[in-house]
């Protein structure tokens, strides 16, 4: 936008600009509250607890938001994020075993679990991505299960017995500080990431494939590539998070590394919170696993929080299927409307609604200034 | 008139039905040309060869002399034919710019300008180019609005506008008129003489025969997938055996029981 300023389009930029600003202000505000608050919060809260319960957390925003990188974009639901997770849990775990690795050296071996979680998509995908939806769900979950297989029946994934992390002495009351911080810069590096592809040409050809892949491709969209693409990006996060969860919670067990409630949970949030949005799967994560944490401290039976998650998947798919994200979002705007038809300025000024019809205002100024 | 777009004896069966046989068309460079025939008669299969979305059982496809049988889409679209599809086809959930700029990704990265994958989607000279575009189809003002908003018609502009992305040589179009009211389908017309006029070869599919025989140069009539007429409008519309394809051969008269 910036690089196409001319004469005809500066009177439509002062009085768009203070709106879009105001909006830019207000956005980048809550974002910096929001890092402070992630920031300090194991410093604040010490309760070993809560800061346990805040990894996870973690884990599962970084692992929500991999999953709508490929999956949310291009709208192919992948039921098999549990293959990296598992992959690169293993991967971490073997490694750190092997080399005899201590301490907060291991989180060095994190990106070579994402490593090999990225390998793993190769194969992984360019079987999976030739089929498309329910046959593309099924194979996922198929390919899923064979991961799990291999991971009891192999000699060198300790079989039942999984792989267990060393046991060394840190700090009993800050032990789960530096997990919380790694934890955080995946999850705000997955952000990050989540969020150039979707301002990005490559981004927009996910959105296109996920609208219409056989015109994408009429369109000289090299479909196959971008997918893949998109495909071993999340594996590779998801791998790294799943090293890291090997770490936290000590062991990597076939049936907890290849769990299929992994694959439903990140998939739930991705939907809770809107699939295929920025923020959706952020929030719906932020809900979701403290209130499935909650649920297992309160509940001494264990089943309460798995039937719930089923409970709230049916829920979301019939009453919320696009998520919290677009559905406020549409809410909002409609009210904002119908306070303006009545003649009242809706709250925070009239730059809301404002925002929706801007775009074409600009592009009809800029009409102008082609010619 | 050398000819841009070639097809040689295709042959495309699905299960027992021979949707093609032995089709062999000619599209001359800088021309309008016109595919008509009854229903079922292969037209949108001979497209869909062309343009790489179903493969040939036999045959080939040339475009300018270089045989193309068989390529993919995007191989298809980035040697230069573009195509718009019967039953409208845009990325509802993008904006008319966003379908815009997805189109100009071929021509973005063949002038290196891409490089970067994580570059902003679309650079000052794409957007002006999709601008100019949406405007010579009249639906610039939607340029901010999601595709899924657009009334049917608009959809038709739209198609044709982001196939124009990448200025490509040749244009398939299948029913440009199709479910269009009357206004629109002179201005669609019209756009497309302008265009041809630029340089840019039409191949038009259309069951409107007031707008095939007014803007094509030359009208071919495929019939149980073969072409069996090829020539003029004037006389194209008087031949024989198009009007046995359109109204079946007296020998089914045969098989009426008489008295």
């Amino acid at each position: 936008m910036s690089t196409d300023t001319s004469a005809s389009t500066d009177t439509e930029r002062t009085r768009l600009l203070p709106a879009v600003q105001r909006g830019m202000l207000l956005r980048l505000g809550g974002l910096a509250v929001l890092l402070v608050v992630a920031a300090i919060y194991p410093l604040v809260i010490t309760n070993a607890l809560y800061t346990q319960f805040a990894v996870d957390t973690l884990i599962f925003v970084a692992a929500a938001v991999a999953w709508n990188l490929f999956s949310g974009f291009s709208g192919y639901i992948s039921l098999g994020q549990a293959v990296f997770f598992g992959t690169g849990a293993y991967t971490v775990g073997l490694l750190t075993n092997h080399w005899k690795v201590i301490g907060g050296t291991i989180f060095a071996l994190l990106p070579l679990g994402g490593l090999a979680a990225a390998v793993v998509a190769v194969p992984f995908g360019l079987i999976a991505l030739r089929v498309r939806r329910h046959t593309f769900v099924v194979i996922t979950i198929a390919i899923f299960f064979i991961f799990q297989l291999m991971a009891y029946n192999f000699a060198f994934t300790g079989g039942n017995q999984g792989v267990s992390s060393p046991f060394f002495l840190w700090n009993a009351a800050d032990y789960n500080n530096p997990f919380y911080y790694v934890g955080l810069i995946l999850a705000v590096a997955a952000i990050v990431l989540s969020w150039l592809i979707r301002h990005s040409r490559f981004g927009l050809q996910l959105l296109a494939i996920r609208d219409d892949e056989d015109r994408a491709r009429g369109l000289g969209v090299r479909a196959m590539r971008v997918k893949l693409t998109a495909f071993i990006l999340s594996g590779f996060i998801t791998g790294m998070i799943g090293g890291l969860w090997w770490f936290f919670i000590g062991q990597a067990l076939p049936e907890t590394a290849f769990d299929p409630n992994f694959d439903l949970s990140v998939v739930l949030m991705a939907f809770l919170g809107g699939a295929g949005t920025l923020a959706g799967p952020v929030l719906g994560a932020l809900i979701l696993e403290p209130l499935q944490q909650w649920e297992a401290i309160t509940f001494t039976n264990g089943f309460v929080a798995e039937v719930s998650l089923g409970v709230l998947l049916l829920a979301v798919i019939l009453f919320l299927p696009r998520g919290i994200i677009p559905t406020g979002k549409e809410l909002l705007m409609k009210w904002q409307a119908i306070r303006e038809r009545r003649g009242q300025p809706a709250p925070g000024g009239a730059a809301p609604p404002a925002s929706g019809t801007a775009v074409p205002s600009t592009g009809s100024q800029k009409t102008g200034s082609v010619r | 008139m050398t000819a841009l777009l070639r097809t040689a004896g295709v042959t495309k069966a699905f299960g027992g039905v021979q949707a093609l046989d032995d089709a062999s068309i000619e599209v001359a460079e800088g021309s309008i040309a016109g595919l008509i025939g009854p229903n079922g008669s292969g037209k949108t299969t001979l497209f869909n060869v062309i343009t790489g979305y179903e493969r040939v059982d036999s045959g080939h496809v040339y475009l300018g002399g270089k045989e193309i049988t068989n390529a993919a889409p995007d191989k298809v679209f980035a040697a230069g034919i573009g195509r718009t599809f019967q039953l409208t086809r845009v990325f509802s959930r993008l904006t008319v710019m966003e379908n815009m700029i997805v189109a100009a990704q071929h021509h973005e990265r063949r002038q290196g300008v891409l490089r970067n994958p994580f570059a902003r989607a679309g650079g000052p000279a794409t957007r002006r180019r999709a601008m100019e575009l949406l405007e010579f189809t009249g639906i610039a003002h939607h340029a901010g609005s999601l595709a899924e908003t657009l009334s049917y018609g608009q959809r038709k502009l739209l198609e044709m506008s982001y196939v124009l992305m990448a200025s490509p040589s040749i244009v398939l179009l299948d029913e440009p008129a199709g479910g269009v009211n009357p206004t629109l389908i002179t201005m669609i017309a019209d756009r497309i003489r302008q265009l041809n006029e630029q340089g840019t070869t039409f191949l038009i599919v259309e069951h409107n025969m007031d707008f095939v025989m007014g803007l094509c140069d030359n009208v071919t009539v495929l019939d149980y997938g073969t072409a069996v007429v090829s020539g003029p409008p004037s006389v194209v519309r008087t031949d024989p055996k198009v009007l046995d394809a359109y109204l079946g051969t007296a020998e089914d008269d045969d098989d009426i029981p008489v008295g």
